[in-house]
């Protein structure tokens, strides 16, 4: 499940991107299911929007993915490899955009993005500077490198969580509500900044959020999580007009002051 | 029996974390800049307060062995309890409780935080081991800053007995007296001792703190609830250790 080669504009290295595929993943919390059999495979260099209500289990199939979490049952291949499996985030670079940013406090900025070079050992000081510099510069961060994640706001760390992402030259970009607790311009800002990653640097991207205009706007395809169940699988122009009531609701809820929905889920 | 599990849970998981430190031992020499800022706050952050209570225990041991031993006509063996007491036991226990509650807390509460905030999730997904980065360099610094800070509180310790000796009217032992009889009974094996009972605390902290501060899960609440849990443990294990490594060597 490769694609053709394509270089990063950062590093001017060519990698492949990879493709996931989910099967028949389940997982359990003591007695919650968190995820039930969910089945779906993300293509290389596509866009893949996994949306759901709060709870749904998006972030639960985010952290299988990256190998934070091992399933009840099922699997996670990436590239073939088993997402648990010890060297495949050594063989697939694989980074995440967190929804809190999950930024290295004690880091300045600059050593927040140099810090998985500097680990790795790719390059020297002046080439790893080079990369931080033209990663903070596609982001428009030039001036926050000196700063600490305490002094951004909350736009700035996660495009500086996409900066940090970009540095290390992912084959795979997951990201886990990257417009959540930003404003409308800001949330279309990120939102445009995930498509042109996906076009310039040809990365897959997987993106957890219920954000309905990311996913209208920029998503190749979207899967809906609800309870557990993937309950939806496909373009998201199908998403305009959804015959599953459940998703109609989820994707254009009314709001009903006549009989609102906190009393009956208090009934 | 939940409390018996969580016991040997927390063990397992300090044991696993030690492993898994040990099998990065070989980049140590490329953590320096790490290495060198956790013997700083290991080792000199907490020199001035080892300075402080070491010399105020020094004094108040000499105050009280002269109280009682004065009765017996033994004054002039103050210098050897003093000197004996702070070599094999004092200094090293005083040491590890002083690190336990500085440095231990202090190392709970910024792994926690790391955790609670993912910040140790996102190292996992860089590929970057959080034991290899995090824990190896603390491990190897308190290794190093242990027998620097127990030399330092086992003078100090002497010290502070000196000054009461001389300067306390119903004591009233010389400087010269008191050190003779300190250097009368000691031998280089009783500090040595004491460094080795040190080392062994220290390095028994350090992991434990580490290893609950990684397995904090939860928020805020969480993390203080990890370093009170971290703090307690480590003393514990001191007290418990402190009595099985004596007694293996004596």
């Amino acid at each position: 499940m490769t694609c053709p080669l394509h270089r990063n504009p950062i590093t001017a290295v060519e990698s492949p991107a990879v493709g996931v595929s989910i099967e028949h993943l389940s997982k359990n919390f003591g007695r919650l299911q968190a995820l039930r059999d969910v089945s779906f495979a993300v293509e290389p260099g596509e866009i893949f929007v996994l949306m759901g209500p709060s709870g749904s289990g998006k972030s639960v199939l985010l952290k299988h993915i990256v190998g934070l979490e091992a399933p009840s049952n099922g699997r996670v291949l990436i590239e073939g490899r088993d997402a648990t499996a010890e060297g495949t985030l050594e063989n697939v670079r694989i980074a995440m955009v967190f929804q809190a940013g999950a930024l290295f406090n004690s880091l300045s900025v600059y050593d927040n993005l140099a810090l998985y070079p500097r680990e790795h050992r790719l390059g020297t000081e002046a080439g790893i500077r080079e990369k931080v510099m033209r990663a903070l510069q596609i982001l428009s961060l030039e001036n926050t490198a000196h700063k600490f994640p305490s002094e951004l706001s909350g736009g700035m760390k996660k495009r500086v969580a996409i900066a940090r992402a970009l540095v290390m030259e992912p084959q795979l970009m997951l990201y886990d509500e990257p417009t959540s607790e930003l404003d409308p311009i800001m949330s279309a800002t990120i939102s445009e900044i995930i498509a042109t990653l996906k076009d310039e640097y040809h990365v897959t991207s997987l993106v957890v959020s219920h954000d309905r205009e990311l996913a209208l706007g920029i998503a190749d395809r979207v899967g809906i999580l609800m309870d557990g169940d993937l309950v939806f699988l496909g373009r998201p122009a199908e998403l305009h007009a959804p015959k599953d009531p459940r998703i109609a609701n989820f994707f254009h809820p009314k709001i009903d002051l006549k009989n609102p929905r906190f009393k009956s889920l208090e009934a | 029996m939940n409390q018996l599990t969580s016991i040997l849970e927390g063990f397992g998981r300090a044991v696993l974390l030690l492993l898994e430190s040990g099998r990065h031992l070989g980049t140590l020499p490329r953590q320096r800049a790490r290495f060198i800022e956790q013997c700083y706050l290991i080792g000199y952050t907490t020199l001035p307060i080892v300075a402080i209570l070491c010399f105020f225990m020094g004094s108040v041991l000499a105050l009280q062995s002269g109280y009682s031993m004065e009765n017996f006509g033994a004054k002039q063996f103050i210098g050897s309890l003093v000197g004996l007491s702070f070599a094999r036991e004092l200094g090293p226990v005083i040491v590890a409780i002083l690190v336990a509650g500085r440095v231990g807390s202090a190392i709970t509460a910024e792994l926690a935080s790391m955790k609670v905030y993912q910040e140790i999730d996102a190292l996992v997904t860089m590929n970057i081991p959080p034991a290899r980065m995090l824990v190896l360099p603390r491990l190897a610094a308190v290794l190093v800053m242990m027998p620097v800070l127990t030399i330092i509180g086992i003078l100090i310790g002497w010290f502070g007995g000196a000054v009461v000796c001389k300067y306390v009217d119903f004591i009233s032992i010389e400087p010269e007296a008191y050190f003779a009889a300190l250097r009368s009974f000691m031998q280089f094996k009783d500090v040595s001792t004491g460094i080795l009972k040190a080392e062994i605390f220290g390095f028994v902290i350090v992991l434990i703190c580490c290893s609950i501060g990684l397995s904090t899960r939860g928020g805020p609440r969480e993390i203080g609830a990890s370093v009170t849990k971290a703090v307690v443990a480590s003393l514990i294990s001191i007290l418990v250790l402190d009595y099985f490594v004596t007694k293996a060597l004596l």
